[in-house]
């Protein structure tokens, strides 16, 4: 069985379509990148994905562990092992960081039929897990995001991933506004979560983050549709050659096609 | 309302001639005003029509309260402090605490404190708050049953609040309870007291109360007034504070209950360097109508003043805020910010929010502002993202926005009870933002 299987997926927000028919299969323990241009769809396929209000399904179907993914309301994708790491993560003050991620972590265990955690066991748990991430202890106190430099915004992300270990992580240009050194400690989070069991949609505009997070798979998305995939030396044939090379390359694709 | 008009004020025993006098002056007032009308400008949202009708006598309940009784009520349990009871106006000697009162401190049930005709009550009672301006105000001097005298003595430092608990029950609508309070805080003391306002029954009932809180040269008072009244009642309590030079007041208003509640909160800044904090935080469901009017007034330079008042409306409630700030000629280097905030939880809830600045003095620093809004569809994705449901989502949020006012009441137990109040307890706010504008 697949872990995520995208048929013919079709999208969009605000009237306007976005997704003009996706097509993708991870299988557990897979590692995608998904490139392209601004405007390509990205952060749509990462929003239709998770569940994300304002967005329209307008065909196809993405069936997760062989369940109908779009079916679900968000949590309940959460619960079923959905992960969105996001790009912009939101501040929330008044919500404490620890109520927050225990209250998470004992939705998934309820789903599972796991005993909820306490706070005693809650705090052991995660203090390993926000070392991995250079993460300070206080910050757990403090409310969700708030006051967080951007990296630790991003570093945040991949603790809670860290703690939910979800069985399909979506990253959505998690690489953004980080420099060199907090992208290391992010991508070394993620590849210690990496197991034959889950899988990572890692999206990204810049080929930077692929080499610290190699992927199997890179698929090029352009104007809604994946027009080119290939493995991890795709990801440099783009950096090299540039998106033009894309666009070239899906217009030939599409006077190909038949109409 | 006849009941009222009838009644002899003078026929009051064990009370002074001072009082007596107060009292008719009172009925008289009343008398020529009576209830306020909305085209009275302070009343304009808050229409109390209803009232009109009521018969507003006294109580016939014949319930007799127990301490299992007070334990199971919501934002009571927990404590270990003095506290003086009142049941439909009446004092509860066996419910009430009085131990180990330090050197100097009072506190006594009116009625006590008049049989004794402390001085205190005289050069107080009705100075602060008064009946000229106000009907109400002046139904309460005249008909006041009983209440709480507290003066801390100089100097004296409580390490544990002081509980004044206020329980109504009645079997047949529309009695009245009136019942008024006079706290003073000596130079340099600090206090904590609790006021609270519950309800047994259902059957709507009519509280009126006034509380007159005097704090002195450099004393510290935390008035925290909790107002948990039936659905179905009407609750309308004035507090008014008269401070002195460099002394801080922090008046803290939690409003649940009450069909309608009006809470009048009022502070002049009455000698150089005084300080207000005013904290509210408002509910309203249904059909309940919450409103606050504030007044500070800085009388002197170099005062500063901090209002925070959120409030939370779901089904069709409906909040008023009105917050005035004076500042007076002279008062220079005046600082004053206020600050009101308003979560609207479904489609038909309501606000009217109005801030009155009057301001007379040039070197001044004086803002307000105002904000009316939804729940942030992005902190609730959020939530959700990780796996909490969207109720539970909607509860955390709320319970944030309710966070800053409530994190600002210096007493542990409390903050607790409405933690667990709000994330638990307080009827969920409906599903979803949809329908919203």
């Amino acid at each position: 069985m697949s872990l995520l299987e995208i048929k013919n997926l079709k999208a969009g927000v605000e009237g306007k379509q976005i997704l003009n028919g996706i097509n993708l299969v991870l299988q557990p323990g897979e590692v995608h990148a998904i490139m392209g241009p601004n405007g390509s769809g990205k952060s749509t396929l990462a929003a239709v994905l998770s569940g994300r209000p304002g967005y329209e399904v307008l065909g196809g179907e993405v069936r997760f562990l062989d369940k109908d993914l779009l079916e679900m309301e968000p949590e309940e994708r959460a619960r079923e092992g959905v992960f969105l790491a996001f790009q912009y993560p939101v501040e929330i003050p008044g919500v404490n960081s620890t109520y927050f991620l225990k209250a998470a972590l004992n939705e998934l265990r309820k789903h599972r039929g796991e005993e909820p955690l306490d706070a005693v066991d809650f705090l052991a748990l995660v203090k390993d897990k926000m070392k991995v991430l250079d993460l300070d202890q206080s910050l757990l106190s403090r409310p969700v995001n708030e006051g967080f430099s951007g990296g630790e915004k991003k570093r945040n992300e991949i603790f809670q991933m860290a703690v939910l270990e979800p069985r399909l992580a979506i990253l959505d240009e998690t690489d953004s506004g980080l420099d060199i050194d907090a992208l290391k400690i992010v991508a070394t989070g993620v590849n210690r979560l990496k197991n034959s069991a889950n899988a990572q949609l890692v999206i990204t505009h810049y080929q930077r983050l692929l080499n610290y997070i190699v992927p199997d798979f890179v698929h090029v998305l352009y104007r809604g549709r994946i027009v080119k995939s290939g493995g991890k030396e795709l990801a440099l044939e783009l950096e090299s050659r540039g998106y033009d090379w894309i666009a070239e390359h899906a217009e030939v694709q599409s006077n190909l096609a038949p109409a | 309302m006849q009941w009222f008009k009838d009644r002899d004020p003078k026929a009051a025993p064990h009370e002074p001639s001072w009082l007596k006098n107060l009292r008719q002056t009172g009925i008289n007032r009343f008398n020529e005003s009576g209830i306020p009308e909305p085209s009275h400008e302070e009343w304009r949202y808050t229409s109390l029509a209803p009232l009109r009708e009521w018969p507003c006598r006294l109580t016939d309940s014949m319930r007799m309260i127990t301490a299992a009784d007070l334990d199971a009520l919501l934002f009571v349990a927990g404590f270990d402090s003095d506290r003086l009871v009142f049941f439909n106006g009446r004092f509860l000697p066996d419910l009430s605490r009085q131990t180990a009162l330090s050197e100097g401190l009072i506190l006594l049930p009116l009625t006590e404190a008049l049989k004794r005709n402390l001085p205190t009550l005289e050069a107080n009672l009705g100075r602060h708050a008064d009946g000229k301006d106000s009907a109400l105000i002046s139904l309460n001097t005249a008909l006041f049953t009983d209440g709480a005298l507290l003066v801390i003595p100089r100097g004296l430092r409580l390490t544990r609040p002081i509980q004044l608990l206020y329980l109504s029950d009645a079997t047949e609508p529309g009695a009245s309870i009136q019942t008024r309070n006079l706290i003073v805080a000596g130079a340099n003391s600090e206090a904590v007291v609790i006021e609270q306002y519950a309800a047994f029954s259902d059957c709507p009932v009519f509280t009126n109360t006034v509380s007159e809180l005097v704090v002195e040269e450099g004393a510290i008072l935390d008035h925290a007034r909790i107002q948990n009244e039936n659905a179905s009642s009407c609750h309308v309590g004035f507090v008014q504070a008269r401070q002195a030079a460099r002394s801080l007041f922090r008046s803290h208003s939690l409003s649940v209950g009450a069909r309608l509640a009006r809470h009048n909160i009022h502070t002049c800044l009455d000698g150089e360097g005084a300080e207000s904090l005013l904290n509210g935080l408002y509910l309203a469901q249904d059909n309940q109508l919450v409103d606050h009017h504030t007044a500070i007034d800085h009388a002197r330079p170099h005062c500063n003043s901090h209002e925070f008042y959120h409030g939370i409306l779901t089904g069709a409630g409906k909040g008023v805020f009105n917050g005035k700030i004076f500042v007076r000629p002279g008062a220079q280097k005046t600082n004053a910010r206020q600050t009101n905030r308003n979560l609207l939880l479904s489609a038909d809830a309501t606000v009217d929010t109005k801030p009155q600045l009057e301001i007379f003095a040039d070197d001044v620093k004086c803002t307000h502002g105002a904000t009316v809004g939804h729940l942030d569809d992005e902190p609730l994705f959020y939530l959700r993202s990780r796996g909490i449901g969207l109720e539970t989502a909607r509860r955390m949020l709320v319970h944030a926005f309710a966070n800053e006012v409530i994190h600002r009441v210096p007493v542990p137990q409390l903050v607790e009870a409405w933690d667990q109040f709000l994330l638990s307890s307080w009827n969920p706010p409906p599903s979803g933002n949809a329908g919203l504008p």
